[in-house]
């Protein structure tokens, strides 16, 4: 019987949601790995029952888990990321060059193909790579150690490589995001790399040329049609046509362009997802209302989502990694909260219920779509 | 036999649940026990120190005796009520963040 599997990582544990295709009645398992930051949950579209976890603390430092049995049983595996040779500096908050240190892994992208390989982007930015199921990790150090990097410097979330997207097609592409570097693609498996922000505007950046120092939230891409990417900046939701050569803006008439999570429909590539945040400096929801926003003409024109939304006194953030969307037939759509509610869409948006409301901070969301 | 109480966390990830006995040869020094530790627990590896450094990690303390170890070199030698097994040598997770 299909169903879906909803991965939740918190700031204290993970959790597992399951439920059956329609998406009414859901198990709750958890907390695995009970106190500890879960960055992400990520399953291997090659084989549904192997997971991987990062696991952090900041007392204990950073582990890396598996799951074999669709996360009923886990097993730690390799927690050493060395940086390819010497790493160099970046440029800290200050302008003044520091030294690239390890911190945590934020995001986990395993192979479309094989189950033993996944990706992990790490802060401070680096991409790494594991071909054994994460025993070992390699740095793909053509990305750090690209001519910017001496000047990439952090967001206020630390320096994270967040978003990894790997074409359904060709193994040779990869585009990854980096808070505050930008959007990096590389054409080659991940040998060399060169940024893609051409079209990004950032108002803290004079230079409106400015090759990197972008703050990407997240890039979201259908496989459908892998040259199109749907990106929501720190400050603009942006539309690239050309696998991120250019970028133009689409923010249109939403009641704020900020915010971190973007995605797109999984059947339909023109319909895409925000939830807008009021601003940088406030990070909720405007007007205490949690409200997502759905274009179905690729952005410019958009329509707030309500349904079983709380519309009084809510002011919860949503993190970059924490939306997703199913593939079942009507398209579930899914997001966790600062706050700890997961909510989940069973007709693409239209209505909402909270499959449950008192986890701690939401950090990220992927869901499985199992036969 | 050393002994060695763990926190909470770490017991939990080297699946045991009460302190744990790791024999040391040689020198009895926080180095020596720490590498042991980390070879009979090896998923304990990077939790502790730092992997590559074998710098302890800022949020980790030590104690035994009634004294901070924290701060004393890694190659130090250990009290001998610690090496001969008397008293546990104590990792601790400080107290911070809330």
């Amino acid at each position: 019987m299909s169903g879906v599997r909803v991965l939740v990582g918190t700031r204290k544990g993970a959790f597992i949601l399951t439920s059956d295709g329609k998406r009414q009645n859901w198990e709750v398992s958890g907390p695995h790995f009970g106190g500890w930051e879960i960055y992400h949950v990520k399953g291997s579209p090659a084989d549904p029952n192997r997971l991987y976890a990062s696991q952090s603390s900041g007392w204990f430092g950073q582990l890396m888990q598996r799951s074999d049995d669709g996360g009923k049983t886990w097993q730690p595996v390799g927690n050493a990321f060395a940086y390819d040779g010497v790493p160099g500096t970046h440029q800290w908050y200050d302008g003044t060059p520091r030294p690239w240190e390890f911190k945590r892994v934020w995001h986990l992208e395993p192979s479309l193909t094989d189950p033993d390989v996944v990706y992990a982007g790490v802060e401070d930015a680096a991409l790494f790579r594991s071909t054994d199921a994460g025993a070992t990790w390699h740095e793909l150090s053509g990305l750090r150690t690209h001519t910017t990097g001496t000047s990439w410097s952090p967001g206020a979330g630390g320096m994270c490589l967040h978003t990894i997207l790997l074409h359904p097609d060709d193994p040779q592409r990869i585009v990854v995001a980096i808070s505050a570097a930008g959007a990096f693609r590389s054409d080659d498996g991940g040998a060399t790399w060169r940024p893609i922000n051409r079209g990004l505007v950032s108002a803290q950046i004079p230079d409106p040329t400015a090759e990197v120092g972008h703050c990407v939230h997240r890039i979201a891409m259908h496989p459908s049609r892998p040259d199109v990417f749907f990106m929501q900046k720190h400050w603009d939701v942006m539309r690239s046509d050309d696998a991120g050569d250019s970028w133009r803006e689409v923010s249109g008439n939403l009641p704020t362009d900020f915010g971190f999570p973007i995605d797109v429909h999984a059947h339909e590539p023109e319909t895409i997802y925000v939830i807008p945040i009021k601003s940088d400096s406030e990070h909720y929801v405007p007007d205490g209302k949690l409200r997502v926003y759905r274009s179905k003409s690729g952005g410019e024109e958009w329509e707030a989502l309500t349904a079983g939304l709380p519309q009084t006194n809510c002011y919860v953030n949503v993190l970059r990694d924490a939306m997703a969307v199913d593939s079942m037939e009507a398209c579930g759509v899914y997001f966790g909260t600062t706050g700890g509610q997961v909510y989940a869409s069973a007709d693409a948006g239209d209505s909402w219920t909270a499959i449950v409301r008192d986890l701690p901070a939401v950090l990220s969301v992927e869901v499985q779509t199992l036969a | 036999m050393i002994r060695v109480v763990l926190p909470a966390h770490l017991r939990a990830l080297a699946r045991v649940d009460a302190d744990v006995d790791v024999s040391v040869e040689g020198d009895v020094t926080q180095r020596a026990l720490l590498d042991a530790l980390e070879a009979r627990y090896p998923v304990l590896r990077g939790t502790i120190r730092d992997q590559f450094t074998l710098r302890r990690r800022p949020y980790v303390r030590f104690y035994a005796c009634e004294r901070d170890l924290s701060h004393e070199p890694p190659d130090a030698a250990l009290p001998e009520a610690v090496a001969a097994g008397a008293e546990p040598f104590l990792i601790v997770g400080a107290m911070s963040g809330g």
